[in-house]
């Protein structure tokens, strides 16, 4: 094995996203002139195209809270948690969970779901291509093998339940048009689906997330049908059936170990 | 089974061999339209590799629409090369599988670090140039050639400070590499004339100084001027604007010493029209017909 | 989670070929079903350029975003402006302000 060479980056890296750690004394300007503002540089790339990237992933919150707000809330993200994969659309993950911390959002309680549907939209256009369920599939099961059919999830497709309007929140958000006065009290809940190429996002009906969850964690057809009635007596099978498999939310059948 | 729609390849990818004296642009998925409504071209285009490294979706389905007609060059920014800890290989697997799936005319990666211990930092961060640093940076790239099963070429950084302990200089050092590794050599003279710039060095005498023979491609892009603690010019590599004058002309020189070489202009951000990244394409053409001629590659070769 | 009641078969069967039926003559759910129901609005897709990607280009040079440690807290009256937030609204009459609770 050859040595360890003089670590470099254990030196460089620490200032990089802690503005209290000094210029690193490894580091000069030419003919020994101080590094200070050139230090800066490397600070401001890492620290700046952090929140970026944020930015660029919830741009919906970001269009809520305006500019400043969030990328000063951004920037202490960035500084307790800088990404762990050199993969940028990756990044984030943590960020709905922060901002539900968050000191200055609390007054914003639907700010971090309205955040985790747009983590999920990215995670979708960038899932796994697979063609959706064809409806005929289902309409070749026998009527007494129903109740006992599990159906493969789609890659792309996910669910957030809130207790807020975050599928309104997010699809006014999500463009640049004005946002009217939006009512934040009504639980919404978003199926996101991309069964083509366009990531979709739909809001789901009274026990419509329940079923869904129970359909993609691989739950039988009769047991997701009944807890999503347990949880609401509106639930619509007809309708959630159809709307699921119009979303493209699964991709085949399957009869468990049968 | 799941049904798949896999990548679609109605005729098969070409253009495994040297692509020659060809300009190209970055490749921006707001010029995809444009793009595939011009058509067959002569240019190339290049992306930065990572951002295709999902699983699926309308980032393949892009590449993929512009690989049909034209070559491709990919471009590494975070294989951290440069830095002390070995490469993830999760990391290279992907690479090779993006390597496989596109076959690209082009293979690139820098001369920086970009992670340390479990931080990734998103920036092309500056090394030090010693012996311990040269054999770490050849490990890397031997390993990243194994990987990918093919040659890559190394970009010239630009930097913006120096390492107190750094006992090669930065032409040196990259021919060192050069030589171990049988890399070949990404030269980027906006990164030259920015260093220059940054360190008080000639750009003209790094060009003397820098492998030519080795150069398999050309990057050229805009920057920004600032200033350092002393108010002296400091020059940021920004990629967000045209190619600046000086830059043209050191390029010029380049290509008259060594003969037509794929030239890419690189914009970042502030992403223009596409008409206006292809005039900057336009203009590097001309100058790789009207410089690159004269010069026969065995001559190139021999140096 | 395990259900306590169960859905008989003929309900299921009929819910699946009135689902089948759904999207045999409609395709997508008819708009009035939509709105009511599951699809609601088919939101549109939401813009298709990359978001989050990796670059190799230099940010903004030696401005202070990197070094500032000026803390949010305190100024957060300066940063009402701008957001969309104040036409967001809880049943209370409490909008989405800014400011510290």
């Amino acid at each position: 094995m050859p040595p360890e060479p003089v670590c470099f980056a254990a030196a460089f890296a620490p200032g990089l996203l802690d503005p209290d750690c000094r210029v690193p004394q490894v580091v000069t300007g030419p003919n020994g002139k101080a590094a200070g503002k050139r230090y800066d540089v490397y600070r401001n790339n890492v620290t700046v195209s952090l929140i970026d990237a944020l930015a660029a992933i919830y741009p919906a919150v970001q269009r809520i809270t305006g500019t400043d707000f969030f990328r000063a809330m951004a920037r202490f993200h960035v500084r307790s948690s800088p990404p762990t994969s050199p993969l940028l659309f990756e990044y984030g993950r943590g960020f709905p969970d922060f901002i539900a911390q968050y000191e200055h959002a609390q007054t914003m309680p639907w700010l971090a779901d309205v955040a985790r549907i747009e983590r999920a939209w990215l995670d979708a256009y960038h899932a796994r291509d697979a063609t959706p369920l064809d409806p005929a599939q289902l309409g070749a099961v026998a009527p007494e093998r129903l109740a006992d059919l599990v159906l493969i999830p789609h890659p792309a497709a996910q669910i957030v339940r809130s207790d807020y309007s975050a599928v309104t929140i997010f699809a006014a958000n999500r463009e640049s048009a004005p946002v009217d006065r939006i009512d934040a009290s009504t639980p919404e809940d978003a199926l996101i689906t991309r069964p083509g190429f366009d990531v979709i996002v739909r809001h789901l009906p009274a026990g419509g997330a329940v079923f869904a969850t129970c359909l993609t964690q691989g739950r039988t057809l009769g047991e997701a049908a009944a807890l999503a009635l347990e949880a609401s007596a509106d639930f619509d099978i007809a309708v959630n059936i159809a709307g699921l498999v119009e979303a493209g939310a699964f991709t085949s059948i399957d009869f468990g170990d049968a | 089974m799941t049904a798949t729609t896999g990548p679609v390849r109605p005729t098969p990818l070409r253009f495994p061999l040297p692509i020659g004296g060809v300009a190209g642009t970055s490749f921006k998925h707001e010029h995809l339209g444009a793009i595939l409504e011009a058509g067959r071209q002569r240019g190339f285009f290049e992306v930065h590799a990572e951002n295709y490294m999902g699983a699926g979706g309308p980032p393949h389905r892009a590449l993929e629409a512009i690989r049909r007609y034209h070559p491709l060059s990919l471009h590494g920014v975070c294989m951290s090369i440069g830095g002390p800890q070995p490469l993830d290989k999760a990391h290279l697997a992907r690479f090779r599988g993006l390597v496989a799936r596109y076959q690209p005319a082009l293979v690139s990666e820098h001369l920086a670090w970009s992670t340390h211990a479990t931080s990734f930092f998103n920036d092309l961060l500056p090394l030090p140039y010693t012996a311990a640093t040269l054999r770490h940076v050849c490990d890397h790239i031997d390993q990243m050639q194994e990987a990918i099963r093919r040659p890559i070429l190394l970009e010239n950084p630009s930097t913006y400070l120096a390492f107190a302990e750094s006992t090669i200089s930065e032409t040196d050092f990259i021919r060192s590499v050069a030589e171990r590794t049988g890399c070949s050599l990404l030269l980027d003279v906006n990164n030259v004339f920015v260093s220059a710039t940054n360190h008080g060095f000639s750009a003209l005498d790094y060009l003397a100084d820098f492998p030519l023979s080795r150069v398999g491609e050309i990057h050229l892009a805009g920057h920004d001027a600032q200033s350092d603690d002393d108010g002296e010019p400091l020059l940021i590599d920004s990629h967000d604007g045209p190619v600046a004058d000086a830059v043209w002309k050191l390029y010029e020189i380049v290509i008259e010493r060594c003969g037509p070489v794929p030239t890419l202009i690189e914009w970042d951000s502030k992403i223009p029209d596409w008409p206006v990244l292809q005039a900057e394409a336009a203009a590097a053409q001309a100058i790789l017909d009207r410089c690159g001629i004269t010069v026969p590659a065995e001559d190139r070769h021999a140096a | 989670m395990s259900a306590k009641n169960t859905v008989t078969t003929l309900v299921l069967a009929g819910a699946v070929s009135t689902a089948l039926a759904t999207l045999a003559v409609a395709g997508p759910l008819t708009k009035a079903e939509a709105d009511a129901a599951m699809a609601a609005k088919k939101e549109k897709c939401f813009g298709v350029a990359l978001k989050g990607q990796n670059d190799c280009a230099a940010g903004p040079g030696t401005t202070c975003q990197g070094t500032s440690t000026a803390d949010f807290q305190g100024n957060a009256w300066k940063f009402v402006q701008g957001g969309t937030c104040t036409s967001i609204e809880l049943p209370n009459g409490k909008k989405g302000s800014l400011k510290p609770v």
